[in-house]
């Protein structure tokens, strides 16, 4: 099998983006001082948490909806729920 | 009880969720001649949903008898397989039967395929199916002893008033967590699993895992196909692809230092799997969290007006050569809608009268199997199990089968000797070996 990248193995998933709403809502501050990002970028597989410019980012569109994220981060640190009905990842195999 | 002078109840019953545990509940109660409704927030069922795709449907089978034959699975399981890797070595527990065929006795399922199908069931059952919906918030009343009782739901503008709610909203159940039900698990309870769906042609899986016809392999991996990290891989064949993919404690990868994805990156390279992946496609790349802490995990089944089914209420069992969790959702749906129905009939649909879930969950294989396997999570956080065992086991089969003009040694001297030079004592072994033994 040939190596893939994540944006690679994500181009294979279908996705309905909700343009009008992200599911994550990140608190820089309380990120930064609980070590929230680093955890957040470790163990999100889909690559969704990112560092730029100093400021954590979630790319909320590629979304996997695993909550991985939710269970590891600081009480507080994010925001995370489930996309709104009919939104998100569309799982064509599961 | 609330329906008695209160607002007019809408449906019986409202079940959240149209996996396995939600199906199965809304298509037994529709079936006792309840008025349901089920509520999914994918666009189809099963679009929101990853399994590793093993299902030990005898469980379903008696509910739904033949579904082997009915049902989109995809390969019958007649062959499974545990290997212990290294980073250039494998050492397996092979098992294979024809007895495992006949009656199926586990089937791999693609979850895109399966819950619609499930779900058609309790829709022609007469459930009433919606889809595309998310439920945002539980009703609640403060009941007659001050304890909250939920007597609906809300999604969007929409409310929904119900005797009984069936949450089987999957492992992260908000709803379940809205009311105190559930908690959030700590980080050691908590696995992430990812997954991809590696396309091949059939007649290739069939060659590669020597199978015959619709026949299908499992195998489950621990060791360097994760890392070291507390966990292990799998390597399921479905009819046309192959499901592989990793399942990482969360405490352990964080304190590992390492990406999930790097882990999954190294797996997918693994030059011990490398012959059964070569030229396969990734057609879908996925991820679940998976509840890990067994029967610690399972707390509060049911309040006044809710009950709480398959994975939300933290049904899974790893015995680390088999990983179960939909038949466990199937039967605690089962449980959960007979419950209902009881206290519906009763019209006493409070913690007490709902108690009969917990009874039935009791009586079935469902917490009976979470009991057996009670120790297992604690005895799968020791370290070695991840490393240290594959390179011992490993080194004496080297040792065994390398004949490089030395003189042989009796298989017990060797041992020995591949004990000396491994981080494992000898005193470590027997403990360890004692308490799998327990455990599993």
């Amino acid at each position: 099998m040939k190596p893939t990248t994540i944006p690679q193995r994500l181009a294979a998933d279908s996705f309905h983006i909700d343009e009008g709403e992200s599911h994550i809502t990140i608190d820089q501050e309380l990120c930064r001082s609980t070590g929230t990002a680093k955890a957040l970028i470790a163990v999100c597989a889909a690559g969704v948490y990112q560092e730029r410019d100093g400021q954590l980012v979630a790319d909320y569109a590629g979304c996997l909806e695993c909550g991985s994220c939710f269970a590891v981060a600081a009480p507080g640190a994010i925001q995370w729920h489930y996309p709104r009905g009919g939104f998100g990842v569309n799982y064509r195999q599961g | 009880m609330t329906s008695s002078g209160g607002p007019a109840i809408d449906f019986d019953v409202a079940v959240v969720g149209a996996g396995p545990a939600g199906s199965v509940a809304a298509y037994r109660l529709a079936k006792a001649g309840l008025s349901v409704v089920q509520i999914e927030r994918g666009v189809t069922p099963g679009s929101k949903n990853v399994s590793g795709g093993v299902l030990y449907g005898r469980v379903l089978d008696d509910l739904l008898p033949g579904y082997a034959n009915e049902a989109p699975v995809e390969r019958k399981i007649t062959r499974h397989a545990a290997m212990l890797m290294t980073k250039d070595s494998a050492v397996a527990l092979d098992y294979s039967s024809r007895l495992l065929a006949e009656p199926v006795n586990a089937v791999t399922v693609l979850r895109a395929n399966f819950d619609p199908w499930l779900a058609a069931k309790a829709e022609e059952a007469g459930a009433f199916l919606m889809t595309g919906v998310r439920v945002d918030s539980l009703l609640t009343e403060p009941g007659l002893s001050g304890a909250p009782t939920v007597v609906g739901l809300r999604a969007g503008d929409d409310e929904l008033r119900t005797r009984v709610v069936i949450a089987a909203d999957g492992v992260n159940s908000f709803l379940g967590r809205s009311v105190g039900l559930t908690t959030k698990p700590p980080t050691n309870q908590l696995g992430i699993g990812i997954k991809a769906v590696v396309g091949l042609p059939r007649r290739a899986i069939e060659d590669r895992f020597a199978l015959a016809d619709d026949e299908g392999a499992a195998f489950a991996l621990v060791g360097d196909c994760t890392l070291g990290v507390g966990g292990g891989g799998f390597l399921y064949t479905n009819t046309e692809s192959l499901s592989l993919g990793v399942v990482l404690r969360l405490d352990d990868l964080l304190r590992s230092g390492r990406g999930a994805a790097e882990i999954f990156d190294h797996l997918c390279e693994h030059p011990m799997l490398a012959p059964y992946l070569r030229d396969g496609e990734i057609l879908e790349y996925g991820c679940h969290l998976i509840a890990e802490g067994g029967y610690a995990m399972v707390g509060q089944l049911a309040m006044n007006g809710m009950l709480v089914a398959g994975e939300a209420a933290g049904l899974t069992i790893n015995s680390g050569l088999v990983v179960r969790g939909m038949d466990l959702a199937i039967g605690s749906g089962i449980a959960a809608a007979d419950a209902a129905a009881e206290a519906i009939a009763k019209g006493d649909t409070s913690q007490s009268g709902l108690a009969g879930y917990r009874r039935r969950l009791e009586d079935s294989f469902v917490l009976q199997d979470m009991r057996t396997y009670a120790r297992a999570p604690q005895f799968f956080e020791r370290p070695e199990l991840y490393g240290a065992y594959g390179e011992l086991a490993a080194s004496i089969l080297q040792s065994t089968y390398s004949f490089d003009g030395t003189p042989r040694k009796h298989l017990a001297r060797m041992a020995r000797q591949a004990l000396k030079t491994s981080s494992i004592k000898l005193r470590r072994l027997l403990r360890d070996a004692v308490a799998g033994v327990r455990s599993l």
